[in-house]
Formats: structure tokens, C-alpha cells, sequence
């Protein structure tokens, strides 16, 4: 059981690295809470799986320390550490039964043998494995290897944390489901702190209670799943969580209001100090945005309505710029002409990208 | 659907069955001919039925004793040849570089022995171990030992199996090499947090990860090794005494030395049955652990 810190940690796999972009992680500073579930949300190769690898001592940082509640950990070996990772692709010991692979981990570091023995079969009626202990481990599916795996890291009692390596990768859709949930039982049952890192922001988001979002090898926002939909501190957060992701236009603020072309949108907080020479850009998730056949608002082309499922989705144009809307399912218009409407509540600024907080308009 | 019925594809094969036909079959009958006859020359023939074949089998008979003789002989090289290689090669393929360009270097070391023909690798040896003017004879001789595989059948097998492992360990270590670069780095890396020791991941991880491949090695090296002919016949020529006759260096001083083609025949149709009858267990073997592999129960 322990608080993860990490200190100005950072990494290259280059041996002498100059700049900022010879680094696979940029300098991160975080806390990870003693029995937190979080998720690290990224795009592949965003530096979420060297993190993890960092975290569980697999990949020695260049800069920076790691630290257990105040224990520096940094030079400690991956078996010295009490942490447990299961990776993408399960791993099983494929000469022994499933009852040797969860035993594995505890017979190595000497564990007396009736100890072993209560501890696997704890573990093993927890992730619903009692039935098969006995079988070659070699034989299961996938979705039941990868419970070894994980059982594996949960065998041993010290374990701080479980790092997950996008565990749900080559298991069936309708098992992932099932194997998220046994995951989420996991975590209430035992009070162990779970790392989880996935590309896929369904799992995050309802997986973690807080979502760490990487690009580019760093931190761009931390938070609940509610808050990277609300409130997304970074443009690449607006947009590669939510689907459709944020709508991101070019516009100019003068106060309360911002200029899309010439088209204004007045907002509810004022922005005087925009920074000078930077890319602004207003954001507004599709869900917020309000389309209406005719009315108040910014006139817009329709270009097309998708359904997505649960919901529909207009694409439509606004002074050149392409934009998505939800609307709802009854939604139906003649021509292409049609009215916009943002919730000015929900309508953030950018400057080159990240979130401008502005001040509240009177 | 229905199939289309054309006999006339028939003769799109023939050509491969006239082949197969002059390589395998007809020689392969002549061979049996030969077997079930007896000649005295003038291309006579007498019939003998599977009289050859009883004195073959029969150990109390002069053919049938050096039969067996040979045939111990040649079990025990090849087990001895297993014995060394296999481990050997094991142990070559764990200790080769994974990364860098060291590995392209060693690849082609490993490779040199193997592209070597069978009767150069028999007379390199050959002149490498003579006490007058061979390197090894010479160092050996000088270091106290009296060495002579000319004339002491331990010396003359001594040399034949280092010869062969020179020969043919970098093929295990190839095949052993191979099925290690295939092992994902995630169990190298399962294995650090599970806390195995060097030896757990050789036990665990590695060595049934080579499983499949080690079959194949030892197939390989135990046909070779019970076939073997051209280099102990360069070394040794089935010498000293006969000591080092192994099977297909009698079987050709049976009928190419004595001429005696009713015996070599008979001879060499109990050795090919005797290599089916192994291959057959190998591949029963194979692709039984295939089987279990593929198998995945519910």
C-alpha cells in the first residue's frame, strides 16, 4: 500500500538526449493516491506504456526520482518493488496448471508452501478461476489467461499497485465487458491503487475515477471523466475524448465575445489579456451546440446527418469551417439552411492549444 | 457446387510421377529385386526368397553379427551426438547477442561450419588431427597424451564425434536461436515482476518456448548422425579395425568391396525401414504437441 510519487521524472531512449524532442516523456510531476483508479489516456506511442514501464522499474528514468510514500524506489529493480503489471498480450507459464502460475510469484520469493497454497485458492475464487486450477494454463482463452496474469500480480499481499498495459487488447468485445467489470470489483474488494493505460477512452473513462490524458509525451490534463468532457484543458483532449470529439474553430475575442469569420458568439467569461502572436480557438463539444431549422442563430449549411447509434450526429459548415451537432433523433430539415446555437456556458478559449481561464463577464 | 470431372488433368501430373518413378520407385524395386536373389555373376540370378533377410536378422550368423555390431555402433553415436549437441547448442543460442551488430556477425561464424562439404569437413580433420603434422595430433601428442586415432578405436571415435559437433552444433544453435528471438519481451518482462530467477525463466519460459524447435533439432541431428557416412569414411574409413564402421560404411563394403548384392540389398532395406519406423515416431511425436497446442478447451 502506497502514495506514487513522481518527481521531474523524465525519459530518453537515446543515450545523450539535447532537446525536448528527444524525449519518449517529457518532464512529468504526479501523485498517484494510495487505492486510486486511474486510467492514462493516449494515442499509441504518446509515451503512456514507458510511464508504466518507469513506474514498474522495467525502464530506469534519465532524470527524475519515483518514490513510494517517502521511499525512493528509483534504483530498485522491477522484483524489489511491490508492484504488479499485466501487459497487453497475457502471459502464462505454459508448462504449469493455473494453480502453478498464481503459486509462481509467491514460490519465488519464498513464501512457505501452505501459505502459497490459502493465498491462490483466495485469489483464484475471487477472479472465478476455482474451477479450472487444475488445468495447463497454455489451454485457456485469452480473457482467462489474462486473469492469470493479473491474478499473478494480485497473489502477492504487499502488492502497492497493478499496472495494467492495455490488458484488454486480444480479448473478445463481449468478454471486455466482463473482464472491465471483474477489474472494477477488483479495485472496491482489495483498496489497491490501478494504473490502466489504454488508447480506447470508453475503457478510461469508465474504468478510472480520474483519467490522466498524455500527447506527445506529456501530461496535457488530469481529472475525473467529467471534467475532460467539460472542461478539457487542452485542444487534443477536447478532441480525442468525446465522439464526436470537440469542435475546434479559429476565431478572434474582443471581451465577451468571439468572432468566428465575422459571425459573433458572445461568451460568459471575458478574455482582456488574450497572449499576443498565439493561434486562438473557441471549442464547443457537439452536445452543447444547439441546431435548429430556422431562428436565432449562426446560419449554417448542412452537409449530412449521421447516425452513430444512440445518437445523431449534422455535420454542418459554418463560414468554412466544418463542425459537428448532436440533434435529436425526431430532427429533420428541408434544404441545407439552418440555425446554430452554442450554450455559451459550455464554449471554452484556446491559446495555441491550451485552456485560456478568462474572467467572469459582468 | 458441382465439380468439374476432367480426366485430362491426369497428364499434368504425369511428368512428376515419371520423375518420382526414375528417382524413387525403379531403383527402389531393383533394390528389392536384388534382395530376394542371389547372383554368381554373368548376370545370373537365383532366387533366395527372404533367405538374406533371416541371416541378416540372425545376430549366431557372420552377416548378421556385423549388422548388429554396426547398428549398436551407430545408436550409440547418435545418442552421444544428441547428448552433446543438443545442450551445446542450447547453451550457444542463450549466450548469443540479441541486438546490435554483433548478432549479424555471430550468425555468420555460427554459419561457416555448416557450409562446409561433408569430405572437406573429413579431411580438414583428417590432416588437423595426425601426430606428425596436424595442430591438434601434434599440441596433443606434446602435451603427454598418446594420441593415434589411426590406432586406437577410442582416439578415432574421440575425433569423429568433436568433428561432428564442430560440424553441426550451429545448426541447433540456429534453430534454438531462432525460437528465442520469438519469445515477446512481456514474459522476459512477467517473469522480472514475478521475481524468477534466471534459472525459473531458462525452466519456465524459455526452454518450452523452444519445444518445437528442439523437436526439429533433434530430428535433424539424429538422421544426420544415423546416416552419417562421408566424413568418418574421409577420418577413418571405418577404422581402426572396425571400430568406426557405423551402418552405411558397412553397407558399402558390403556391396561395393565384397560385391555381394543380395546382402546389401536386404541390408539396406531393413536400415531404410529402420529410419522410417524413427521418422514416423518424430512425426507422431510433432504433431501430437501441435495438437495439444491447438486444442483449447472451453
Amino acid at each position: 500500500m502506497a502514495r506514487i510519487t513522481l518527481d521531474h521524472l523524465a525519459h530518453a531512449y537515446k543515450p545523450d538526449p539535447r532537446g525536448p524532442q528527444d524525449y519518449a516523456l517529457k518532464e512529468i510531476n504526479h501523485v498517484w493516491d494510495q487505492g486510486g483508479a486511474y486510467a492514462l489516456l493516449g494515442p499509441s506511442g504518446c509515451g503512456k506504456t514507458t510511464l508504466l514501464n518507469i513506474i514498474s522499474g522495467l525502464v530506469h528514468p534519465t532524470r527524475g526520482r519515483i518514490r513510494f510514500d517517502e521511499r525512493d524506489v528509483t534504483e530498485l529493480s522491477t522484483e524489489a518493488r511491490n508492484i504488479a503489471q499485466v501487459f497487453q498480450f497475457p502471459v502464462v507459464y505454459d508448462t504449469m496448471s493455473v494453480r502453478e502460475n498464481l503459486a509462481f510469484p509467491l514460490k519465488n520469493r519464498g513464501v512457505p508452501r501452505d501459505r502459497t497454497a490459502a493465498r491462490v485458492e483466495e485469489i483464484a475464487h475471487l477472479l472465478d478461476l476455482t474451477r479450472v486450477l487444475d488445468r495447463k494454463a497454455r489451454n485457456l482463452t485469452a480473457d482467462m489467461k489474462q486473469k492469470i496474469s493479473l491474478g499473478r500480480g494480485l497473489v502477492r499481499p504487499d502488492v502497492a499497485a497493478i499496472l495494467f498495459d492495455e490488458p484488454l487488447t486480444v480479448i473478445d468485445p463481449h468478454l471486455k465487458w466482463q473482464l472491465r467489470s471483474t477489474l472494477k470489483e477488483i479495485h472496491r474488494a482489495l483498496d489497491i491503487t490501478m494504473i490502466y493505460v489504454t488508447h480506447d477512452q470508453t475503457e478510461a473513462l469508465t474504468f478510472a475515477d480520474k483519467v490522466v490524458v498524455m500527447h506527445d509525451g506529456a501530461v496535457v490534463q488530469t481529472g475525473t471523466p467529467e471534467e475532460l468532457f467539460e472542461r478539457p484543458a487542452h485542444t487534443f483532449v477536447g478532441h480525442f475524448i468525446g465522439s464526436p470529439g470537440m469542435n475546434i474553430l479559429p476565431c478572434r475575442v474582443d471581451g465577451a465575445t468571439a468572432y468566428i469569420e465575422n459571425e459573433p458568439v458572445s461568451l460568459t467569461r471575458a478574455y482582456r489579456t488574450l497572449p499576443q502572436g498565439q493561434r486562438i480557438e473557441l471549442g464547443i463539444r457537439p452536445e452543447f451546440v444547439r441546431l435548429q431549422e430556422r431562428g436565432d442563430g449562426l446560419p449554417v449549411r448542412v452537409r449530412r446527418i449521421d447516425d452513430i447509434g444512440r445518437a445523431r450526429i449534422a455535420r454542418v459548415e459554418l463560414a468554412g469551417n466544418a463542425l459537428a451537432a448532436s440533434v435529436p433523433e425526431t430532427f429533420a430539415i428541408d434544404g441545407d439552411e439552418a440555425a446554430l446555437a452554442f450554450d455559451p456556458r459550455h464554449v471554452h478559449i484556446y491559446a495555441d492549444g491550451h485552456l485560456v481561464a478568462g474572467e467572469p463577464a459582468r | 457446387m458441382n465439380k468439374t470431372l476432367n480426366h485430362k488433368a491426369w497428364f499434368l501430373v504425369l511428368p512428376v510421377f515419371a520423375l518420382v518413378a526414375f528417382s524413387a520407385v525403379v531403383p527402389l524395386m531393383t533394390v528389392v529385386n536384388y534382395s530376394v536373389q542371389d547372383t554368381f555373376g554373368n548376370n545370373q540370378f537365383f532366387w533366395n526368397g527372404v533367405g538374406w533377410f533371416a541371416e541378416l536378422l540372425d545376430p549366431s550368423r557372420e552377416l548378421g553379427g556385423r549388422f548388429f555390431d554396426a547398428l549398436w555402433r551407430t545408436l550409440l553415436f547418435s545418442a552421444i551426438i544428441l547428448a552433446i549437441e543438443i545442450p551445446l547448442g542450447i547453451a550457444v543460442a542463450l549466450a548469443m547477442p540479441r541486438e546490435g551488430w554483433t548478432v549479424a556477425l555471430c550468425l555468420v561464424l555460427m554459419a561457416l561450419p555448416l557450409l562446409i562439404p561433408w569430405n572437406v569437413v573429413g579431411t580438414i580433420w583428417q590432416v588437423f588431427a595426425r601426430g606428425d603434422i596436424g595442430l591438434l595430433g601434434w599440441v596433443v601428442n606434446h602435451l603427454g597424451i598418446d594420441y593415434n586415432y589411426t590406432g586406437h578405436s577410442l582416439d578415432a571415435w574421440v575425433t569423429i564425434i568433436v568433428m561432428d559437433v564442430w560440424h553441426w552444433t550451429s545448426l541447433v544453435a540456429l534453430l534454438c536461436y531462432a525460437g528465442l528471438k520469438s519469445i515477446p519481451d512481456a514474459y522476459y518482462q512477467a517473469a522480472r515482476i514475478d521475481g524468477a530467477s534466471r534459472w525459473a525463466v531458462f525452466r519456465t519460459i524459455q526452454l518450452p518456448k523452444m519445444r518445437r524447435v528442439l523437436l526439429i533439432a533433434v530430428l535433424l541431428r539424429f538422421m544426420d548422425s544415423f546416416m552419417i557416412y562421408t566424413e568418418p569414411f574421409v577420418l577413418t574409413g571405418g577404422g581402426p579395425g572396425n571400430a568406426t564402421t557405423f551402418l552405411s560404411i558397412d553397407l558399402v563394403k558390403l556391396a561395393l568391396g565384397q560385391f555381394d548384392l543380395g546382402k546389401a540389398a536386404a541390408m539396406s532395406i531393413v536400415y531404410n525401414l529402420i529410419i522410417l519406423a524413427i521418422c514416423w515416431v518424430f512425426y507422431t511425436v510433432m504433431t501430437n504437441v501441435d495438437a495439444d497446442r491447438e486444442r483449447v478447451e472451453a
